[in-house]
């Protein structure tokens, strides 16, 4: 155990030096996390750069929404989970009990495997997080706000003229881009995708993909994926779980073509997962 | 006689099951796939096949032959016999009295001769009615035993008679609900229009009148008070009442569904939620003198201390106790409706930086909007409707006020009052409850509607 650890340690400072690493947006160190007595992700330790997108790969039930729920502290919202470790955004530690979890939030945006509009119109969704983070003044301020949001989601075009029909009503690719539309809205610093597109059809897929090459330049952005293809095409940094520890992380195309780790290799080739 | 017919329906019914299960079964060699419907569904329709035709054998056959084993009866009497209805019942009375052995007394030939005739009537009637179904079901079973082919579509043939039941069930609901609106409704006709009716309001003075007492009717000879049924006291009696149950059990209601639903533990949940329901299931009665000998004494006090007159029987002890009575509704129900809004809008909130209560607020109730409002029309279907808590705690006093300290009366506890007892259902006082109801039924069919109306309306808005 312990020696596995030390080598771990050592593998994410060899990746650093080898790549020069700037200081890490998000920072994980040892975390575990456990659903009750179930241990779901074991010794996590990993860090994530700024304006890039860190992609999230391994089999079902490996811990990557485990992981990735962590990171926004939406696990406080189940009774029976723990965490322990320590996860940082820049130097700061977000399970601090000084640490609020609201603002904690407003700074880290979250996108779901399924779109989950809120059943109001189309603005009332864009609109809710700058409102209830008091990040508008006026009527205008809030518009500007939500039509910049809606056009960095590439959805402006479509609906600027039904802002007021409900969300629920739109397209699964739409209402998935309006739901990334909803978390950028509040400016976060990450964004966290969990399988976005999985619900999607190709060319809503693409559309996806193409908003989060977008995005990248101005957030950090981590998405989990079960497409090894989406992993390569979006991601610039990969980190591969099995049974609840990151086996491997490092540049996608070095994961890609040059996995270190055998269970790596296994699951990129399709050997297993 | 009906026994054999139905026991004997029930045997050929299982017969034409089985066997044309049986025969489907044998059909399947290799895989279930060259069969259209599987043999359960051929056995069904052929089931049915018997059924339906033995039922329908039975349902026509039986009265048809009671009307004519009568007449054949009553031909042994004069034509008065025949044409007298009170006479004909008398003599058929008889008939039957001594067919089953319950005469008293000597009975004349002709009652004699028409015992035998009705006896014997119904003995082959009866008998015909058993052959022509016996026959018919086995013509069923024959037929439907030789369609049993693989092609044959049994399935499809079997839930279009479902469908038809089903039918058959939704159209006896709708007529029996037509049927009540129409019978009040006729007797409201006869209340306001029928000239032999004395002492009968206009319509308007009906709905606009501002005092009520049917009861003067009773006491013509005393001259001094005068007959009036103006409805209008009534109205704001049960709409004021109405209105403080709902201003007490509504928030109430709804925000211990939010408790429940949101913050409670699984297990403070797990007994208090039964418990809430035990409250929907006292009677009303029991509610009633908690009404009138706890609640009404209690607010009398405090109106005391305050230096308030309050009325011994209060329109605010029956309202809150109404409250009490529709809590569980609002409630259960909104419970069920938080509920099922899905957790995934919850979390969708959360990771926007909402807190608890801003989710429940902005999100889950907004979502679960059209089911509250169903589960508050029904808790106030049910204040309208409600005549105990009322009689015992409100009063008969037909007082136009809006001041809850006030004694008041409903609709409901009028119509009670005016039908308890004997009562002969040609006077306008006895009438005039059929009015009331016809209006109560009216209150409540647009109360109805207008909920309707906010839930679609926000459906389109939103969902
Ligand atoms: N709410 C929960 N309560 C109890 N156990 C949970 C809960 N959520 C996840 N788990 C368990 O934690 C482990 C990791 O789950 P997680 O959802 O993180 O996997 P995942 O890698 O995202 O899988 P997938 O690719 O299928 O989404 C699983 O074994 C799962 O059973
Ligand atoms: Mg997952």
């Amino acid at each position: 155990m312990h020696t596995m650890v030390d080598k771990h340690a050592d593998a994410v400072v060899h990746a650093k030096v080898a790549v020069g690493l700037p200081t890490p947006k998000v920072s994980a160190k040892d975390v575990n996390v456990y659903y009750g007595e179930k241990r779901a992700l074991q010794d996590v330790s990993v860090d994530i750069p700024d304006r890039g997108v860190m992609a999230f790969i391994g089999p079902s039930g490996c811990g990557k929404s485990t992981f990735l729920r962590c990171i926004n502290r939406m696990n406080d919202t189940i009774p029976i989970c723990r965490v322990t470790g320590k996860i940082t955004i820049d130097d700061r530690d977000i399970y601090d009990p000084k640490l609020d979890v609201v603002q904690l939030r407003a700074r880290v945006g979250m996108v779901f495997q399924k779109p989950n509009p809120f059943p109001k119109s189309i603005y009332e969704n864009v609109a809710y997080g700058p409102r209830i983070h008091g990040l508008s003044h006026s009527k205008a301020d809030l518009d500007e706000i939500v039509q910049s949001s809606l056009e960095k989601a590439g959805l402006w075009n479509e609906v600027k003229d039904r802002l007021n029909d409900s969300g629920t009503g739109m397209s699964g690719g739409q209402q998935q881009r309006l739901c990334i539309a909803r978390a950028i809205a509040v400016n976060p610093e990450v964004i966290l995708m969990d399988e976005p597109c999985s619900a999607l059809d190709p060319i809503a897929t693409a559309r996806i993909e193409e908003l989060i090459e977008q995005l990248r330049k101005n957030f950090c952005i981590i998405i989990v994926t079960h497409s090894m293809q989406q992993a390569a095409r979006v991601s610039q940094r990969t980190a591969f779980f099995h049974l609840g520890s990151l086996v491997e992380e490092g540049v996608t195309t070095e994961i890609f073509t040059n996995p270190k780790d055998k269970r790596t290799q296994d699951y990129i080739t399709g050997r297993f997962g | 006689m009906s026994g054999y017919y139905f026991v004997t329906m029930a045997a050929l019914v299982l017969t034409a099951f089985f066997i044309s299960r049986a025969r489907a079964g044998r059909l399947i060699k290799g895989g279930v796939g060259q069969l259209h419907s599987l043999p359960n569904y051929h056995g069904l329709f052929a089931a049915s096949a018997v059924f339906v035709p033995m039922l329908v054998i039975y349902a026509v056959g039986a009265p048809l032959l009671e009307r004519f084993a009568e007449t054949q009866a009553l031909s042994f009497f004069g034509t008065d016999a025949a044409s007298d209805a009170l006479h004909r019942n008398a003599t058929l009375r008889d008939i039957q009295n001594l067919v089953a052995g319950q005469y008293t007394g000597t009975p004349a030939d002709a009652l004699l001769e028409a015992a035998r005739t009705l006896k014997s009537t119904l003995w082959w009637g009866n008998a015909l009615i058993y052959g022509v179904g016996v026959l018919a079901g086995l013509l069923a079973i024959g037929l439907s035993v030789g369609r049993v082919s693989a092609a044959f579509r049994a399935r499809n043939h079997f839930e279009r008679l479902v469908v038809v039941v089903l039918l058959l069930c939704a159209a006896v609901a709708v007529l029996t609900t037509i049927g009540i609106v129409f019978s009040v409704l006729y007797e409201t006709i006869r209340f306001f229009f029928d000239p032999s009716l004395k002492g009968r309001p206009t319509v308007t003075e009906f709905l606009f009148g501002t005092e009520w007492n049917p009861q003067a009717a009773m006491r013509a000879d005393q001259g001094d008070i005068k007959t009036a049924y103006g409805f209008i006291p009534l109205l704001t009696g049960t709409l004021l009442i109405t209105l403080i149950a709902i201003v007490v059990a509504g928030p109430l209601g709804l925000f211990s569904a939010i408790y429940l639903s949101e913050y409670a533990t699984g297990r403070f949940r797990a007994w208090a939620k039964p418990v809430l329901e035990i409250l929907a299931g006292i009677p009303t009665v029991v509610l009633g003198f908690f009404a009138a000998l706890t609640v009404a004494p209690l607010i009398r006090g405090w109106g005391a201390y305050f230096g308030l007159d309050v009325a011994s029987e209060s329109a605010l002890a029956a309202g809150l106790v109404m409250g009490m009575m529709i809590i569980p509704f609002i409630s259960s129900l909104s419970d069920d409706v938080i509920n099922s809004v899905p957790q995934s809008l919850r979390d969708g909130a959360y990771a926007m930086g909402a807190t608890k209560s801003e989710t429940i607020k902005q999100v889950v109730l907004p979502a679960a909007l059209p089911g509250i409002v169903s589960a508050f029309m029904l808790a106030i279907s049910r204040a309208i409707g409600e005549t105990m808590i009322v009689v015992m705690a409100a009063g008969l006093a037909a007082n136009l006020t809006f001041n809850p300290l006030d004694a008041v009366t409903t609709i409901t506890v009028q119509i009670k009052t005016i039908l308890v007892g004997d009562q002969e259902f040609d006077s306008a006082k006895t009438l005039a409850a059929f009015a009331l109801g016809f209006v109560l039924f009216f209150v409540t069919l647009v109360l109805n509607i207008i909920a309707l109306t906010i839930v679609r309306r926000y459906r389109e808005e939103y969902d």
